[in-house]
């Protein structure tokens, strides 16, 4: 179950010729895929492109009526090799992950099918996580386009600009038989706009079909001597034909005058801040008609010499704003003018700056440096000579505190820290390993815990060096998502192969958490097109683990204290691996949220947990959150003279997890923790005896009362 | 819409196109989970619904949780036979018209980032705080300051539009995103009717009433905005407010209230609340204790300085007397208005049952402290003993305060008060409290700074066993730099510094580094 369904806008999918259909970036790329009869798609979830994941696998019935086949590939790796079925098929297939990891993870089987060549279109949608809100090193996935030969498309960020990509990349890749890759930046896919939509088309062969009559030819196989030939096919036939096709059918767009001195060139994700610069220097419409000629490279790779030498033709100097580093379009474009000899000015990186994103402030001011170099004259004077000072604005740097992502409430792994602390207090430091996930999180304050992540499912394998033990064993940490996506492989069957005496643990939450809580292999639930329920354990003993401990509750941090310290201090000297699980409570709540209010508003009896502090206990020394970090357990100021400092206070967005009365119990913190219980709808004999019992009590407190002196201050 | 600064102001005056005015830019930041995306969403529908053309981005809430996040949108007229306007996917600093940010400090770091410019942004923020992790988990007061987000707001935008709006979506059983919508509509910054504004809640079709019922309360108060300065003067408090208990006691109270309020009144003010505090704790005896403590200390004190020691020794002395030992906490785990406040905020209504479950684990020290004073030392002093108590006692123990059995034993502990004075516990109290006294008014008269700020030391005294150790180690050890810097000039300002070091963080860092620091000097 994913973190958001997609059930609702799905239907628009339906939609055909003459409707329009308005919404998100995704849902606009996967009604692209059907209407342009895509034969096979799959892809690996991950930001920014999760939610693609999930319109598919929510489109799933869509999908199988048109005859298209869906995977939810176990990895890029197994997705990129999918596209395989176009090598020899004339099948379109796409797939989609994230970039630059995504790319990196699936390298090997993108450059095999480069090399090999495809006869049915094959497009990798890379949803390119770059600029404010990545998870990820920052990366350009253009390098992989460059040395594979794999052709790179970088649409205007509009709907339509999108949908018509889609369209291009297939067709530019039968054209040219390479793959594409289409890549969308984090907001591209999810902004909101409107098309025109054409029918959905069933694909010309069906994978079904086409298993009816296998296809095969040597000289397709990365062998030599054919792997030499595909490198000769690639730069004497693909190269051109892929260039010959961009122009012909006019991929990249030019705006703006046909004569000017100057002009800026860009790439398609970058247009729309390159107008929103031009309209703030007025020199661009509303509608993006420029003063300034614009040269838009829809298709950043290859590139076309012809196309832009015409556009340079005739001009003193051109920019070219390319985001991230290196500036490869920069580089090419270049020496594509050196070696022709020409006189044309080159800016790009001069003027803008060499890594980041291109933010609005920084297009602009890049864009006003290049006019104030080269048309100064067409700049309103206030650019060049401004003199309205700008207000004074207190520094609030000091004052505004960071906030990085952080674990839910009610988190099944904040527990899991919290025990790991407890143990690192005992037993010192340890080495410690994370690896790709919502885990990766321990790594910020209160818990910092892990102080590397070297890919998804390396945790355990980048911890290798420590393998051979010590006076204290080296941790490393792995999520569920990470283990089946490669930890099986590299990480646990690598400290099993290499008798690894150090510990694993792997945080287990039922789902692939952190990219919006798909399923997984181990999940629990039931899922009627995927086989789940298959346990983490069952698959540690497979490979070979022999000292494998599983926790099905996190939240008993006494528990799972006692388990890691056995882990760290036994005398076995193999690979230990403790599975921690516990369902992700965002998960969770949002299957059980429901049915409790139901349950409650038909008269059944619902328990509903929740947690709190007594304030006059608390002595306001913080300890229980600095073992937690729950975003419900906060602070409150009280208005009481004699208190300097505020108490802990949880809010009613507790989802009664348990975590903070567990801690305060494993840790000995403090008293002033308790849960309470609202029992809906209680049966007769539970709420008469209840009755009772609140009878004698509040005898015995009245009792009290009246014999002691209270002078509590009543507002 | 609004003439700009900087660049872009000069540019707008000369810009071919009037229709760029038009787009109306608006960002909302917010924190993760704020549902930032159900705003937006109703924002894009009404514009729509309104015939303007319009384009929402976001950096969606995947692996951002808890995180800082922005949704962006732009909007224009709609023109007949006309392509859509080319918007930009990001707001750029200068350039937003509407800065929505769903908490206090989201609000700041909007005015950080540029988002909020004096020429044209109306800031429509959220008073209350979701606090960061590194605000929440220093040992002190890690909280940020509010008001200085408030005054630089005040500074950077043209309009501020502030209030409580968590509170206010909470109080109609909903979320912050519809009180957020409706504080926008009440801003009267898009140019559609309130009807509107409505429209696309219901037509979003999911928890439609309780939406509008917050969406009015955020209309209000953007409509009558929050006053910056609210008044935190405090009622004065009259002696005997609130006063319960046997007739004699009573007496007892009013002439301990009167003679508290017979001090300076800068000391009473903190005295009369210092003798309630303990009071409480014990009874009116031990009250007459509290205060005979303070009126020695005030004897040395000196009136020009105006009582400030006394002020403080008045505050600290009286959290010193009520220390948190089982006894304490027996009892107010055991009181009926801590029973009516849980119902109450648990929402726990007359027709259901209220479980309570209490979280304790007392260690051989509260055990040894129950003891008698001399037997109490004697076992504390005895390893074996300890080992014997803590095999018996140590270990968590949760306890249904609503169930009979576990309510009887604890309140059958919280009546050990007359007990108390005869514990263990209670002479190591009493032997600390005397010491550090001693040590602060050793610096009278002469040092009269140094002498106010060791008994302010004690603030770093709290929590339970080891981190009631810990704030015991850290007192200690800004009490031995006090002694290093006693005779400087400069002495008093040290000491507070070694006090806040000490409440920066758990292990006690950054009090090593001010400790060092002073080493190197003396």
């Amino acid at each position: 179950m994913a973190e958001r369904s997609f059930k609702a806008e799905v239907a628009h999918l339906r939609k055909g010729d003459g409707d329009t259909f308005t919404g998100e970036g995704i849902l606009a790329l996967t009604k692209a895929l059907l209407e342009n009869g895509v034969g096979y798609v799959g892809g690996y979830q991950g930001a920014p492109i999760s939610h693609l994941m999930d319109v598919l696998a929510d489109a799933e019935d869509l999908m199988s009526e048109l005859d298209v086949r869906f995977e939810a590939n176990a990895s890029e790796a197994a997705a990129a090799a999918m596209l395989a079925a176009s090598v020899h098929y004339p099948i379109r297939g796409a797939v989609t992950f994230k970039g630059s990891v995504g790319i990196n993870v699936a390298s090997d089987a993108l450059a095999n099918l480069a090399s090999s060549g495809v006869n049915g279109g094959a497009l990798v949608i890379v949803g390119e996580d770059y600029g404010e809100g990545s998870s990820i090193m920052q990366e350009r996935s253009h390098a992989f386009a460059m040395k594979s030969q794999f052709w790179l498309l970088d649409p205007r960020p509009n709907l339509r600009s999108i949908v018509k990509a889609v369209g291009d990349g297939f067709e530019l890749s039968e054209a040219s038989n390479t793959p594409v890759m289409l890549m969308v930046r984090i907001r591209a896919c999810h902004v909101t706009g409107s098309f025109a939509t054409r029918d959905n088309k069933r694909p010309n062969l069906s994978v079904r079909d086409a298993l009816s009559n296998p296809q095969k030819d040597f000289s397709r196989v990365v062998l030599p001597p054919m792997s030499y030939m595909h490198e000769q096919d690639k730069v004497k036939k693909r190269w051109p034909a892929a260039g010959k096709y961009i122009m012909e059918h006019g991929l990249n767009e030019r705006f703006g005058p046909e004569q000017s001195r100057i002009g800026i060139i860009c790439q398609g994700g970058m247009y729309n801040g390159v107008v929103r610069a031009l309209q703030r220097l007025g020199l661009a419409d509303i509608y993006g008609q420029t003063d300034i000629p614009i040269y838009c490279l829809n298709v950043t790779y290859p590139l076309v010499r012809d196309e832009f030498m015409a556009f340079a033709e005739g001009k003193e100097a051109v920019l070219v704003i390319e985001e991230g580093q290196p500036e490869f379009i920069e580089q090419q474009l270049g020496s594509m003018l050196y070696r022709a000899g020409s006189t044309v000015k080159l800016h790009g990186k001069d003027m803008l700056p060499l890594a980041g994103e291109y933010t609005g402030q920084v297009m602009l001011d890049g864009v006003a440096a290049f006019l104030k170099e080269h048309a100064s004259d067409m700049l309103p004077g206030a650019v060049l000579a401004p003199n309205e000072p700008k207000p004074e604005i207190p520094d609030l740097s000091g004052t505004v505190p960071i906030r990085p992502p952080g674990f839910c409430t009610g988190c099944p792994e904040r527990p899991i820290f919290a025990a790991m602390k407890l143990v690192q207090q005992e037993l010192g430091q340890h080495q410690i390993s994370g690896d790709i996930g919502c885990h990766l999180f321990a790594s910020l304050p209160p818990f910092e815990i892990g102080g590397q992540t070297m890919g998804y499912g390396l945790g355990p394998a980048s911890n290798a060096a420590f393998d051979g033990g010590g006076e204290r064993r080296a941790i490393s940490i792995l999520g569920d998502g990470g283990f089946w996506h490669n930890g099986l492989s590299s990480s646990i069957g690598n400290m099993v192969f290499n008798k690894s005496d150090s510990v694993a643990i792997i945080v287990d939450n039922y789902y692939s958490a952190a990219t919006g809580g798909q399923d997984i292999l181990s999940s629990r639930a039931q899922n009627d097109t995927k086989s789940t329920n298959n346990p983490i354990s069952k698959a540690l003993k497979g490979v070979g683990v022999e000292w494998v401990r599983q926790i099905d509750r996190t939240y008993d941090v006494p528990k799972m204290r006692e388990v890691i310290h056995e882990a760290l201090t036994t005398e076995y000297d193999g690979p230990k691996v403790i599975v921690a699980s516990s369902e992700c409570m965002l998960n969770r709540q949002r299957r059980e949220k429901p049915l409790k209010k139901k349950a409650i508003a038909d008269g059944r009896r619902v328990e509903a947990p929740r947690f709190g502090v007594d304030e006059d206990v608390c002595t306001g020394d913080h300890a229980c959150i600095r073992l937690s970090g729950c975003p419900s357990l906060s602070l409150k100021t009280l208005d009481d003279p004699l208190r300097d400092d505020p108490v802990a206070s949880i809010d009613q967005t507790c989802v009664g997890c348990g975590n903070c009365g567990e801690v305060a119990d494993a840790a000995v913190l403090c008293p002033s923790f308790y849960r309470a219980d609202v029992v809906h709808n209680p049966a007769g004999f539970e709420r008469w005896w209840a009755g009772k019992r609140k009878a004698v009590i509040g005898w015995l407190q009245a009792r009290r009362d009246a014999r002691r002196l209270d002078v509590t201050e009543v507002a | 819409m609004n003439a700009e600064t900087g660049i872009s102001g000069a540019l707008a005056q000369r810009t071919p196109d009037e229709r760029l005015a038009g787009i109306i830019k608006l960002a909302v930041m917010a924190v993760g989970g704020q549902g930032g995306g159900v705003l937006t969403g109703w924002i894009e529908s009404l514009a729509r619904a309104q015939g303007y053309a319009c384009q929402a981005t976001s950096v969606a809430g995947v692996a951002q949780r808890t995180g800082a996040t922005i949704y962006y949108v732009e909007m224009a007229p709609k023109e007949e036979g006309q392509p859509d306007p080319v918007f930009s996917l990001a707001p750029a600093s200068g350039d937003v018209d509407i800065l929505i940010a769903a908490e206090m400090m989201e609000a700041g770091r909007a005015i950080m980032r540029g988002f909020v410019t004096p020429d044209r942004t109306t800031l429509i923020a959220s008073t209350h705080r979701a606090l960061a992790v590194s605000e929440k988990m220093a040992p002190g007061d890690g909280i940020a300051d509010a008001d200085e987000v408030r005054a630089a707001a005040e500074i950077a935008a043209a309009r501020v539009i502030m209030g409580d709006m968590e509170q206010a979506a909470v109080q109609q059983g909903s979320v912050i995103s519809a009180s957020l919508f409706g504080a926008l509509a009440g801003s009267g910054t898009l140019p559609f009717e309130r009807t509107a504004f409505e429209d696309a809640i219901r037509a979003s079709g999911k928890g439609v009433e309780a939406s509008l019922r917050a969406f009015a309360a955020g209309y209000e108060a953007a409509q009558n905005p929050e006053d910056g300065d609210a008044p935190s003067a405090q009622p004065q408090a009259k002696p005997g407010t609130g006063a319960k208990g046997p007739d004699a006691a009573l007496k007892k109270w009013e002439a301990l209230a009167a003679r508290a309020n017979a001090l300076p009144a800068p000391v009473a003010e903190m005295a009369l609340p210092g003798l309630r505090k303990v009071v409480n704790f014990q009874d009116a005896d031990y009250g007459a204790a509290y205060l005979d403590r303070i009126e020695t200390i005030l004897a040395r004190d000196s009136a020009e300085k105006g009582h400030e020691l006394t002020r403080e020794a008045a505050k600290y002395v009286a959290n010193a007397m009520a220390y948190d030992d089982i006894i304490r906490v027996a009892d107010l785990k055991t009181r009926a208005r801590r029973f009516d406040r849980i119902r109450t905020e648990m929402g726990a209504g007359d027709g259901q049952v209220l479980h309570l479950t209490e979280f304790l684990h007392p260690r051989a020290e509260e055990i040894a402290g129950m003891l008698p004073a001399r037997m109490g030392a004697r076992i504390e002093a005895d390893p074996k003993w300890m080992a014997r108590l803590d095999r018996w006692f140590n270990k968590g123990r949760r306890m249904r305060t609503d169930s009979l059995r576990a309510f009887v034993m604890l309140y059958v502990v919280g009546g050990l008060k007359g007990w108390r004075l005869k514990t263990h516990r209670h002479a190591i109290e009493v032997a600390h409290l005397d010491r550090w006294l001693e040590t602060a008014l050793a610096h009278l008269p002469d040092r009269y700074g140094m002498a106010i700020e060791i008994i302010r030391c004690r603030r770093l005294i709290k929590g339970y066993s080891d981190t009631h150790a810990r704030g015991l180690s850290k007192f200690d050890r800004v009490l031995e730099g006090a002694a290093l810097v006693a005779g400087r000039k400069d002495g008093p300002g040290w000491v507070a510094r070694l006090r806040e070091a000490a409440l920066q963080d758990e292990e006690g860092t950054a009090l090593d580094g001010a400790l060092n620091t002073i080493r190197s000097f003396v």
